[in-house]
Parts: C-alpha cells; sequence; structure tokens
C-alpha cells in the first residue's frame, strides 16, 4: 500500500521527526505539542470531519461533484463572459508551479519573470483605458469600483458626502456600493443617465459610470464627467477591456479613475473567480493606487529592474492611513490577462472585439426584423429586449435549447455575446424569443461612430513579438526562470505559510464544469458547486470553533472587513451605536488597521509587552478610557510574533466583559489546527487563508480565499449575495439579510474554481492529519530555532521557550557588530539558493521563518547551513577580513555576469561570490538582476513596459 | 549652513530655525537617517494657516512614512520646491537644502517653549 496522502503532504518522516525532537528536546510529537501549546486553549473537541480519503478517491469524489454541475452556453454577462483560455497560457502559466507557487514579488531580484508579466498588465490596462497608470491589480470589478469611489473621496476637492451611481450600472456593483458606503458615511444617490433630467445633477465628491452600461447601452458620458468635475469631483468609469478596443476609452472622455476586470482575457468565468480586477487613474493620481504597482528602477549595475513602487502608500507600512486594505491581489489571473494580450496583439483583439459587436448586431437586426424591441440603438456587446410579460418564459425557452439568457424583470430580457459565441447560439436565441430560424440580417457594429476609437494601444514589442505558440511558449518559460517559487525550494515567509500546493489539489480548477460556469447561473445547474461550498463551510467551522462561514471574501483583508462589518451590524441592531472603536495591538498586521478603517471603526493602539503579547495592564487601561465605545478588538492568534499567548483568554474575557466583540486574526491557524480553536477561546469572528493554511497556492501575489466564520450570534451579519442562487450561511434566514446582502465580493461565493483545492486538502487529510501537519510545522520551527540559536538570538517565545509555526531571527546585534543589515543578510540567501524569510515584522532588522510541515529535513538542514554560512560571512566582515562596503553580504545577489565579466575586484572571490557552499555546484538558481535600488524607482516612477533599447 | 546649536527642535524631530518672525522647519539628521531614502516630500501650499501639533505634510521613503507637524501656529510663507522636485536633499542636507517650510509665526515667543539642542541630543540618547 502507499503512503497516504498525509505522509506526502508533510515533508519529515519517523525518522526525520525523531531526529528533529531530540534536537529540540522532545521524545514525540506529542510531548511538543504538550509543551508548546498552553492547557487552557486546548481544544477537547471531537472534530466531525469525515475520515481522510486518498488521491484517487478525492479526485472520484470531486468528480461526482463536478457532474452535478452543468455547463450550457451563458449569455448572462453582468460582468462575466466565456473566454478562449489559450491552451498554452492554461498548461505554462494556469498548470505550471513556476508560476502559482510564487509568492508576492517584495523580493524584486528574484521576482522579475512576474513582475515584467504584471508590467505587461498595467501597459494593457493604461493603453486599453487611456489611462496613466494601472495597478497590478485589484480582486474584482465591484470591490474596484468601491475603491475608485474610496479614492474620488480622498482626491476629490469637494466636500460633499455624495457619491452618483449610474443606474445602469452591474446590480451586484451597486449592492457593493451600497454596503461599503453606509459603513464610511457616504451617500450613495442613483442616477439615470438615459434621461434628460441627469442635467441637473446634486453636488457630489464623485460619480461612477458603467462603460457600456448594464445594459449594454453605449452612450457619450463626457458632458457628465465634465460637470462633475467642474463641481471638484472625481470621475470613475467602470471600462469593459474588449470594448475598449472599439470604443473611445475613458482616459479620453475626461475619466479620472478607470476601473474594471480582465476576466474575459482568457480566464475562465470560474462561477465567478478568481479574476483579476484592475484599477488605473489619470496623470496626478498615482500616489492615491490603491494595492500593488509595479515600476521600472535599476540594479547595482544600472541595467533595468522592476519591483513594487511606492509601497508606502499600502497597508503594511500606512496601516490605518493606507489607501486601502487590499494585501493579496489576483497576480496569477492578472498575468493570464495579459499573457492573452501578448498571444492575440493588437490585431487579434481587433477582430476578437469586432467579431463579437458584429455577431451582437446580427442578433440585434434579425430580432429586430422579426419583429422584437430591441431598446438600444448602439451597444457593444449586450442587447436588452423588452417582451411585455414574457421574460421568464424567453429565458426558460433558451435555457431549455443550453442557453442562459439574464432575466432582468418580468418584461425584459438581456442576452451577452463573447468570443465563444456560435451561429447556433444566436439561432437559439431567436427561437427561445419565438421566432422561427430565418436568415441572419447581416450586421455592423452597433457603435455611435463619435465614439469609434482612433487611438493606438498596445503598440509595445511585447504585444506583437510572440504571435506562434513555439515562442509564446519561450517567452513564458524564459520568465518563469527568472523567478524563484515553491517548485525550486523552500519559501520560509514568517506568516505566510507557503506549504505545498499538490497536483491532486491543482486537478480540478480547469475541469469544465467548474470553470466555465457563469456566477449567476441557474441553480440547478450549480448543484455541485452547491454542495461543495457547503461542506467545506462546515468543514472549516468544525476546526475553528465557529458556527457559520462565509466563503465569499476573496483574500484576507476582505475577509477581515466582513467580520469587522458583521461587528458594527451586530452592534447597531442591538442599538449600541455607539460603539466605534477597534482595539488593535501595536505589533498587528498592517491590513488589521487598514481595515477597522474601512468598517467605519477607529482604530485605538494597545501596547504589547516585549515578548509581543497584548500588555493586559495596558488593554484595561484603553478598555476604561473607552468604556461604553468598545466595538472589537482584533488579536492574531498565534501572535504575530509567534507566539502562543498565555493569557488570550483574559484578553478576550476583558473586552467580552465591556461589551465588545473578538475578532482573531487567522493568519496564523496553522499553528492550531487540530490543537485548538478560535471559538473556544473566546472569538467571535475570523477570517481564514485558503492560501495560507489550506494549501491554494499564493499565485505570486493572489488569488487568495479569505472565509469569514463567526459565532451563532453574527451569522446574519455575514456575507451573502443578492444574486446568490441560495444562501449558504449557516444558522439564518436569509430572507431576513439586508436587500445588499453583506455583500463583500462581486460574486455570490467568491473564488469557487479554487476551492476545490482546499476541500481536496481537508478531504484527503482529515482530523488526524490536519493535526499531525500543525505539529510538523511547530517542530519544523523549533528545529530550526534551535539549531541556529547559537548564530542568532531567537527573538520570543512562549510556554518552556518554544515558539509557534514560525521564529523570529534577530539580525540587529549583528547589524550592530559588523554593519551587515537584514536586507544585507535577506539578499545573501538568494545567492545560496533561498527565497528570504519575512523581513523586519514584526520586529525591524529581523527575519520571521516560518518552514511549514512540508519542507523536508534535507532542505531545513540546507537553509540552516546557509544561515550558519551568511553568520560567518558577517563575522568575517566584522573581523575586517573584508571591507565593511565590499563583501559578499553587501553585494548580493551576485548575477552570473557580475561575477563573469570583467576583471575581479572584490576582496573575496568568485567562489566566494557564487558558490558559498558545495551543494550548490549541482543546483545554483541564478538571480537575473543584482540588488535593486529601491528609492531610485520611487523617484522616478516608470509603471509601464520600458523601450526594448532599455534592455541592451 | 545653520549652526545646529542655535536652533529650536521638537519631539517628532523636526528643527526649526527663527528670523524674526519666520521659522525654517525641517526634520533633523537623526528622523531622516531613521526614514531612510526620501523619496517624497508632501508640503502644504502657501498661504495655509496651521497649528502647533498638527499634521501639515509628509516625508515618505522607500519604507516607511514620516508626519510633518507644525512645532508652531501660523502661516505658510514659502515651501522648498526644490525638496519637493529633489527629495533625496532631505538626506543629504537635512538641515541646509533639505529644509522644508517657512511659517510667520504668529507669536514668536512661543519658540521658546521648545527643546534646546542639549535637549535634543539628550532625546535621541546621544
Amino acid at each position: 500500500m502507499s503512503a497516504s496522502f498525509a505522509d506526502r503532504h508533510i515533508g519529515t518522516d519517523d525518522e526525520a521527526q525523531q531526529w528533529m525532537l531530540s534536537a529540540v528536546g522532545y521524545d514525540s510529537l506529542a510531548s511538543l505539542m504538550a509543551a508548546a501549546v498552553p492547557e487552557s486553549i486546548r481544544s477537547r473537541a471531537e472534530s466531525a470531519l469525515p475520515p481522510p480519503v486518498s488521491e484517487r478517491e478525492a479526485l472520484a469524489e470531486l468528480r461526482t461533484l463536478a457532474s452535478r454541475n452543468r455547463v450550457r452556453r451563458s449569455m448572462i454577462g453582468l460582468g462575466y463572459y466565456d473566454t478562449v483560455t489559450p491552451s498554452v497560457i492554461q498548461r505554462n502559466v494556469l498548470e505550471n508551479p513556476s508560476w502559482y507557487t510564487a509568492y508576492t514579488p517584495y523580493q524584486p531580484e528574484i521576482s522579475q519573470g512576474r513582475l515584467e508579466a504584471l508590467i505587461n498588465f498595467q501597459t494593457m490596462v493604461a493603453d486599453l483605458t487611456g489611462m496613466a497608470t494601472a495597478n497590478a491589480s485589484m480582486l474584482d470589478e465591484a470591490t474596484a469600483v468601491v475603491e475608485g469611489m474610496l479614492l474620488a473621496r480622498r482626491a476629490s476637492g469637494s466636500s460633499s458626502a455624495v457619491f452618483l451611481v449610474d443606474a445602469d450600472a452591474f446590480p451586484q456593483t451597486k449592492a457593493l456600493l451600497r454596503h461599503r458606503a453606509e459603513a464610511v458615511g457616504i451617500r450613495l444617490a442613483e442616477v439615470d443617465f438615459s434621461s434628460a433630467a441627469y442635467r441637473d445633477l446634486p453636488d457630489a465628491f464623485g460619480v461612477f459610470v458603467q462603460y457600456p452600461g448594464a445594459s449594454g447601452r453605449v452612450w457619450d458620458p463626457t458632458e457628465v464627467i465634465t460637470a462633475v468635475k467642474q463641481r471638484g469631483g472625481v470621475a470613475v468609469v467602470a471600462a469593459d477591456l474588449l470594448a475598449m478596443i472599439l470604443l473611445t476609452p475613458p482616459g479620453e472622455l475626461g475619466a479620472d479613475v478607470a476601473v474594471g476586470t480582465s476576466q474575459r482575457f482568457g480566464v475562465p468565468m470560474g462561477f465567478g473567480g478568481p479574476h483579476a480586477g484592475y484599477l488605473a487613474v489619470r496623470k496626478g493620481l498615482e500616489r492615491q493606487l490603491p494595492g500593488r504597482l509595479v515600476g521600472v528602477s535599476q540594479d547595482a549595475s544600472g541595467y533595468p529592474a522592476y519591483r513594487l513602487s511606492l509601497q508606502a502608500r499600502e497597508q503594511h507600512i500606512r496601516r490605518e492611513k493606507a489607501t486601502s486594505n487590499i494585501c493579496t491581489a489576483q497576480v496569477l489571473l492578472a498575468i493570464m490577462a495579459s499573457m492573452y494580450a501578448v498571444y492575440h496583439g493588437p490585431d487579434g483583439l481587433r477582430s476578437i472585439a469586432t467579431r463579437v459587436a458584429g455577431q451582437a448586431a446580427q442578433l440585434a437586426a434579425t430580432l429586430s426584423a422579426a419583429g422584437a424591441d430591441v431598446v438600444h440603438e448602439t451597444f457593444f456587446d449586450t442587447l436588452t429586449v423588452r417582451v411585455p410579460g414574457g421574460a421568464a418564459a424567453v429565458v426558460k425557452r433558451a435555457a431549455e435549447q443550453g442557453v442562459l439568457l439574464h432575466l432582468v424583470d418580468a418584461d425584459t430580457v438581456s442576452a451577452s455575446v463573447d468570443e465563444t459565441t456560435t451561429a447556433d447560439d444566436l439561432r437559439a436565441v431567436l427561437r427561445a424569443f419565438g421566432f422561427k430560424q430565418r436568415d441572419a440580417a447581416r450586421g455592423a457594429p452597433a457603435l455611435p461612430a463619435a465614439l469609434e476609437r482612433t487611438s493606438d494601444y498596445l503598440t509595445h514589442p511585447v504585444f506583437s513579438t510572440h504571435r506562434s505558440e513555439t515562442s509564446m511558449m519561450r517567452y513564458l518559460k524564459y520568465l518563469a526562470d527568472k523567478d524563484y517559487a515553491l517548485d525550486r525550494g523552500m519559501i520560509p515567509l514568517g506568516s505566510c505559510t507557503m506549504k505545498l500546493n499538490a497536483a491532486t489539489e491543482m486537478a480540478a480548477v480547469t475541469w469544465p464544469e467548474f470553470a466555465a460556469l457563469h456566477p449567476f447561473a441557474p441553480e440547478a445547474d450549480v448543484e455541485g458547486y452547491l454542495e461543495l461550498v457547503t461542506q467545506l463551510q462546515e468543514w472549516l467551522a468544525d476546526v475553528t470553533g465557529y458556527d457559520s462561514v462565509s466563503l465569499q471574501p476573496n483574500a484576507g483583508s476582505q475577509g477581515e472587513l466582513a467580520g469587522l462589518l458583521a461587528i458594527r451590524a451586530y452592534h447597531l441592531a442591538n442599538g449600541d451605536d455607539r460603539r466605534t472603536v477597534c482595539l488593535i495591538p501595536a505589533s498587528a498586521h498592517g491590513t488589521n488597521a487598514a481595515s477597522a478603517v474601512l468598517a467605519g471603526l477607529r482604530v485605538v493602539v494597545v501596547a504589547t509587552n516585549e515578548n509581543g503579547d497584548v500588555d493586559l495592564d495596558d488593554l484595561r487601561a484603553k478598555i476604561a478610557e473607552h468604556a461604553d465605545a468598545i466595538a472589537a478588538l482584533m488579536i492574531t492568534y498565534p501572535s504575530t510574533h509567534g507566539v502562543y499567548e498565555h493569557q488570550v483568554r483574559e484578553v478576550t474575557e476583558a473586552v467580552h466583559a465591556a461589551g465588545g466583540q473578538v475578532y482573531v486574526d487567522g493568519a496564523n491557524l496553522n499553528a492550531l489546527l487540530g490543537y485548538a480553536r478560535f471559538g473556544d477561546f473566546g472569538g467571535d469572528v475570523s477570517h481564514l487563508n485558503l492560501h495560507k493554511t489550506f494549501c491554494i497556492p499564493h499565485g505570486g501575489g493572489g488569488p487568495g480565499v479569505g472565509p469569514v466564520a463567526a459565532k451563532e450570534h453574527l451569522a446574519p451579519y455575514l456575507p451573502g449575495h443578492p444574486l446568490a442562487q441560495r444562501d449558504l450561511v449557516a444558522g439564518r434566514d436569509a430572507s431576513q439579510l439586508p436587500e445588499h446582502g453583506n455583500i463583500v465580493s462581486a460574486a455570490p461565493f467568491g473564488s469557487p474554481s479554487i476551492l476545490p483545492i482546499s476541500w481536496a486538502y481537508v478531504r484527503m487529510m482529515g482530523a488526524e492529519g490536519l493535526a499531525r501537519a500543525t505539529a510538523s510545522a511547530v517542530l519544523a520551527a523549533n528545529y530550526v530555532a534551535v539549531r541556529l540559536r547559537d548564530s542568532f538570538p531567537v527573538l520570543y517565545a512562549g510556554e518552556n521557550g518554544l515558539a509557534a509555526h514560525e521564529c523570529i531571527l534577530d539580525i540587529r546585534p549583528l547589524t550592530q557588530a559588523t554593519g551587515v543589515t537584514v536586507d544585507d543578510v535577506a539578499k545573501r540567501l538568494i545567492d545560496y539558493g533561498f527565497h528570504a524569510p519575512t523581513m523586519s515584522f514584526p520586529v525591524a532588522g529581523t527575519l520571521m521563518v516560518e518552514p511549514t510541515e512540508s519542507e523536508d529535513l534535507a532542505e531545513l538542514d540546507r537553509f540552516i547551513e546557509a544561515m550558519i554560512a551568511i553568520k560567518a560571512e558577517a563575522d568575517a566582515v566584522a573581523a575586517g577580513e573584508y571591507p565593511a562596503d565590499d563583501n559578499p553580504l553587501r553585494n548580493a545577489p551576485h548575477t552570473a555576469q557580475s561575477a563573469i565579466v570583467g576583471e575581479w575586484e572584490h576582496a573575496y572571490s568568485r567562489e566566494t561570490a557564487v558558490y558559498p557552499v558545495p551543494g550548490l555546484v549541482h543546483r545554483k538558481y541564478w538571480p537575473p538582476v543584482r540588488r535593486i535600488d529601491q528609492a531610485y524607482g520611487d523617484r522616478n516612477l516608470v509603471c509601464a513596459c520600458p523601450p526594448i533599447e532599455a534592455f541592451t | 549652513m545653520v549652526d545646529q546649536s542655535e536652533l529650536k527642535y521638537t519631539h517628532e524631530h523636526e528643527w526649526v530655525a527663527l528670523e524674526g518672525d519666520v521659522a525654517t522647519i525641517g526634520i533633523t539628521a537623526y528622523a531622516a537617517e531613521k526614514l531612510g531614502d526620501v523619496v517624497y516630500v508632501d508640503l502644504p501650499e502657501v498661504g495655509t494657516t496651521v497649528a502647533s501639533g498638527r499634521t501639515v505634510g509628509e516625508v515618505e521613503s522607500t519604507k516607511s512614512v514620516g508626519e510633518l507637524f507644525a512645532p508652531l501656529d501660523g502661516e505658510v510663507v514659502e515651501v522648498n520646491d526644490d525638496v519637493t522636485s529633489s527629495p533625496e536633499l532631505v538626506n543629504s542636507d537635512p538641515f541646509g537644502d533639505g529644509w522644508l517650510i517657512r511659517v510667520r509665526l504668529s507669536d514668536p515667543t512661543a519658540a521658546d517653549s521648545l527643546l534646546t539642542a542639549d535637549e535634543y541630543a539628550g532625546l535621541i540618547g546621544e
């Protein structure tokens, strides 16, 4: 019999673990965990998880679930369109661990491949929307619109609290705007821009226009944009990227901000996600951008090199003053969309857009000729047809023929054409409207002549070079080879849990039954998905000690926001409108503070003691100071310092006694699963990161899934969705939900196509396997700590001097003694073939190491060997053997070129530079650039593809 | 080059040089070093009324953000445009070309309440 999945997932076998345990000083995993995890929080509950199955059995079960989904031709539209994922992109990006197992590119020297792909994305979006600078990326279109609204309020010169919303916006966008605006005191005013009355617009800090409209209508919003801007407002336009190939883009119509989604650029609908949203701004608003922005800088040799720009805008630095709480983005999907543009090029995209518009026009002409009432004269891909009293019958007949239309209301149907639409589909639509098959009328695109696009786009050579599949395949390989992902070696990032993303877990993601469904497909078509979501929600509730889970949030940041909005709504429902204070420990992740502000809460910082634990005296003082105003406390467990805080129950009890709710940040759940549950030691609500603890790959910086889990009393306030097939959040009456449904993502179940990954993980591990993974992760962290403590002080420890699943190595004494900085150590690790641990969080000048359970002993030892060797190199600097400004650490990382070309004039040898330990001879990773000048990139902001000459 | 021993200082690591009723304000070398490579400086517009202790601008590096506080009440009469276009001046010459704003004080005697050079040296542990 072959090994169980848990044995494959956990990198260390029994023999290795015995060796590691003896180094740490324990005789079994059980005794280690008994010593590490405080007795006061140990879980006594019996797990209700089903017993584990093999990889083959799990796939068979997933096949059964998939078979309960039914893929029909979607013409529903509303921001989701079927698309052809070029096979070369599916195989070489979406199904390639070199792309999907990479981390967020915070170490730019080893991330040049995906940074180039992302700058292609930014260039694509900026070109197509006519804006100056695009970010990379947003979580979906609806949340991008919300970010656009918040940006407008920051940048606007108007003191108005009103934001104008296009009545012809997508329904999910309108619901999300309502939910989010209310929490931050923004008043929405919906305006029907198709009636003349809009000319008398109320005073507003901004306006949102959907272009083309949800109904398909194409109109010229210039007058509206100008009117709002003249009064100091900011204009936000959601633009369909495919339509922008034929239409004058928002940048040329005067828009300040363009937002949208890149889904239809080759990313499967996936029942709602994941896809990359985008946000782009006109010149002058760059510093207001939310999210990640890739820019060009230069390396130590002066060669161009990419990096993340203007990071000081972001939540990890600016905390409650950040431009957004967004952290994880949608990197993998943004890369797919950008590669779709690279693959098709401007001409290919033009022919796709023209064909789509032509088919829509053909359908409209044929329907009109047959006597149907097609509402708009100008449209791109979507027709709205009036069928008084007969809309439901039309939609039903279409569905019977395998085509899904959108039922707008009892009298109205809409149909959207996409690049996969065939002549048969159009005939089926005709029949659904009750017309006999007739020759299709000729239809030229029905776009207003005045809005025809005249400007160039995608003129950079990268969008015209890779027409052959051979060239495309090699471009993807060339980029992937520049990057360091989990397929090369360990990525020991503290608080990020870079564990195995197993092949079996990934298998179902691209199955059509999971990939090809529209998020608003009929309930009967998605029973398999609804079952999978229900099971996963039940399992997650079981392992965390909560009652209800919503899988909708698209990242941890969104789960946090959803949890805090739930707390806010709970207090308001109890008449507690004064509870607005959110207590956050000083050591918290910056996203906590940024999310609290977006939930309309006021951040009050609670001190932490020298061990990183919440300072109970300060907590009590802050509670007393804000007695009746405490809304919540946000606490991470184990703490951000990687310690099982002993007194967590006292903390949660103090907050409850003051009438507050306890939010437990689930970022470090990998240290707890199977041993303790948030719900059992005082948590009221948490978010989990399925892309950390539950094996969804990081995708190079997204996708993420951040479910929010809560106790029964908060269930009514967890995210639902006005367009959901069925509300799946346990323990509530869906009919009691507010009209906006507490929505936090565009799609009802967030990013369903990647949920089979976490489902498969839990299904194959079972309760015992998950607990063993936790213990193995804790053992690995403590083994690294013990082996490295003679070289580097290990900061913070809980009971019995043990760390949890991560340990903090203090580099500051080394810096003081030798001048070697934490940056030097991180970059030198690249020369040794490693991705650096988390730098300077939660403590500046330190490295936080989280090996996870998936690394084997040989890899752990290789890392330990590298760190000890680096310490020796630093000591040599201190001893004067190497000058402080010319040593292997300061000059790291070393490219092949820097080691070979020209005279070698350094105080150390070429061998020391690039082969510092013998093991590297057989497995050398060569960084493509030397150390990148961070300041140069921020002082000289360039966020689009540089000209080819720059690289010669 | 100003004589640093003649300057006044604040707990927020700013320095103040008083000439008549106009105060020139910048951040100290200690603050500039702690911030790291300054990449962006956001300063108030000339004519802005400022109140002691309130945020009037930002000094941003690649890895952190420092707020610029008004050390005293008054009105901004001049801002250093050179530093907006070349933020690295804050690192290379914090007490000279890296000055940030000039404020006409509503009460110049209030400057007496600020820290002396010796007191500031004590604050930063020198």
